[in-house]
């Protein structure tokens, strides 16, 4: 009977060891992932792994606006989920400000620091609906976009005590005109292209000073320049679970309670024998801050295990209002499949060479020795 | 920095087609131990353009295969544009299948999670009410 209480106790240690993240007072354990053959158990698979993970796979979506969203994926490992992640902050492309021709800039914000900002400023524009430009073409309406700023700040002699003294003082982002070139004009009346936000400042100016500019934009990623990122944030999580070796009852449950962040532990009246007492329950782990407050608590000690679940991801993609959140997740997982698919048709080409050249040479042996 | 032209060739809207066959061949290179004898089953594989990205998801799914000794990955100098991948398996396979088998994995994971996360959303919206 010992015996058997012992081995299903080591089976429960070796499954969170296996399931979680095991995050204790001053370090964090368990933390490699054990996910392949041969680790656990000595069997031979007798069925594809791939295949296994496939069919795990769980993703939730959580919170969804147009340019935010927060979903969970369960059942992949950290390398899938990072991937991810390192896609749609680096390697999904949007179009921005690339090349600026300052005409005139009497403003005191130098001609570089005004470019630099006007590649920050988001452009909503579809960037499938762009090429990218090789540093040899030349700008086409297939690959750059052209807007038009110019501004100049007078004195209002007409203003009263409480309107602004100057006309034009402000350059905002809605100064940026959009010029169609070629077909553009045709292939976005139904979203004209503009910069997503109006209300950017760029710079500030006083009477007398001006700015003209045109400024081309190009596609391009995160990975090359931060500007190009169509992510605000793209950050994941784990799922962290709090584990309750036994019950905590009485005032110690409030105290419990009052550990984690709102709304993680609830205390519940409960009756048993007759008897009212308060029972700690933990209610929505996904809220806590994982702080391992609870754990300076001797009391508790023994009692709870602070955990997170190795496989379950709680991704928050915030977009810069170009693309929908949705697309940037959608983007990620067809950049990351397409690198496979180009690495596939890089290995059949290598082989193909490597035969050729390996048939042509036994050709010449052969040769050699007929002579 | 020819950066420009490996975010082409990454990209879905790259257009990968468009690429002379030669251009991506140049991405690839694998070669057993120097000096040693040819060993199908022990093999570097070096790749242009890609990092940690795919390096690690890459290294992870090669890792499944039974007959996988051995993978690991390294990005032998930051500055340089270069991902190498080891993989050393048993007598059963050769490192190219094994690699070829990765990489068919991750590409099939990839619609998996695809279809996965389609239909999450597609649900989303018709409880929610978006159109």
């Amino acid at each position: 009977m010992k015996k058997s209480k012992q081995a299903s106790k080591a089976r429960d240690h070796l499954e969170i060891l296996q399931t979680r993240v095991v995050v204790e007072r001053d370090h964090v354990s368990s933390i490699s992932s054990s996910d392949f053959p041969f680790h656990t158990s000595n069997r031979y698979p007798d069925h594809d792994l791939v295949e296994r993970l496939r069919n795990k796979i769980i993703i939730a979506i959580e919170k969804k606006s147009q340019y935010d969203m927060e979903f969970d994926i369960i059942g992949v490992d950290a390398s899938i989920a990072n991937a991810l992640r390192r896609i749609m902050i680096a390697e999904v492309p949007t179009m921005a400000i690339e090349k600026v021709f300052i005409y005139d800039n009497t403003s005191i914000v130098q001609d570089e620091v005004l470019a630099h900002r006007l590649g920050l400023i988001p452009i909503k524009a579809d960037p499938d609906e762009f090429d990218f430009k090789q540093s040899t073409e030349h700008p086409t309406d297939q690959n750059t976009i052209v807007f038009k700023l110019k501004q100049e700040c007078k004195r209002n002699p007409k203003a009263s005590a409480d309107e602004a003294e100057y006309i034009n003082h402000n350059v905002y982002s809605a100064a940026l005109i959009w010029e169609p070139k070629g077909d553009q004009a045709e292939r976005f009346k139904d979203s004209p292209i503009r910069p997503v936000h109006d209300d950017i400042l760029i710079a500030q100016m006083r009477p007398g000073q001006k700015i003209e500019l045109e400024a081309h934009c190009e596609k391009g990623c995160g990975k090359e320049h931060a500007k190009w990122s169509p992510a605000a944030t793209a950050s994941y999580r784990l799922m962290p679970d709090i584990i309750l070796k036994e019950e905590i009852t009485g005032d110690l449950a409030d105290k419990f309670a009052s550990c984690f962040a709102p709304g993680v532990v609830e205390v519940e009246n409960k009756t048993v024998d007759g008897e009212s007492k308060k029972v700690a329950k933990v209610v929505n782990p996904r809220l806590d801050t994982v702080s391992r407050e609870v754990l300076r608590h001797k009391e508790f000690e023994d009692k709870v295990q602070l955990t997170r679940i190795r496989d379950h991801f709680i991704f928050r993609v915030e977009s810069t209002g170009i693309l929908e959140s949705e697309k940037i997740v959608f983007d990620s997982l067809q950049i990351l499949s397409s690198k496979c698919t180009m690495l596939l048709k890089a290995l059949d080409i290598k082989l193909k060479e490597k035969e050729e050249t390996e048939t042509s040479q036994n050709n010449e042996n052969a040769m050699e020795l007929d002579t | 920095m020819d950066c420009s032209d490996n975010t082409d060739n990454n990209s879905n809207n790259g257009n990968p087609e468009e690429n002379s066959d030669f251009e991506i061949s140049d991405i690839l290179n694998f070669y057993t131990e120097k000096g040693s004898v040819t060993d199908p089953q022990s093999m570097t594989f070096s790749i242009s353009g890609e990092e940690h990205t795919l390096g690690n998801a890459l290294r992870y799914i090669i890792i499944q295969h039974p007959e996988v000794e051995y993978c690991g990955y390294s990005i032998p100098h930051p500055s340089e544009d270069k991902l190498n991948i080891r993989i050393q398996t048993t007598e059963n396979t050769t490192a190219i299948d094994a690699m070829r088998k990765g990489l068919e994995d991750l590409k099939s994971l990839c619609a998996k999670i695809s279809e996965t996360f389609y239909k999450a959303n597609r649900d989303f919206d018709e409880k929610n009410n978006i159109s």
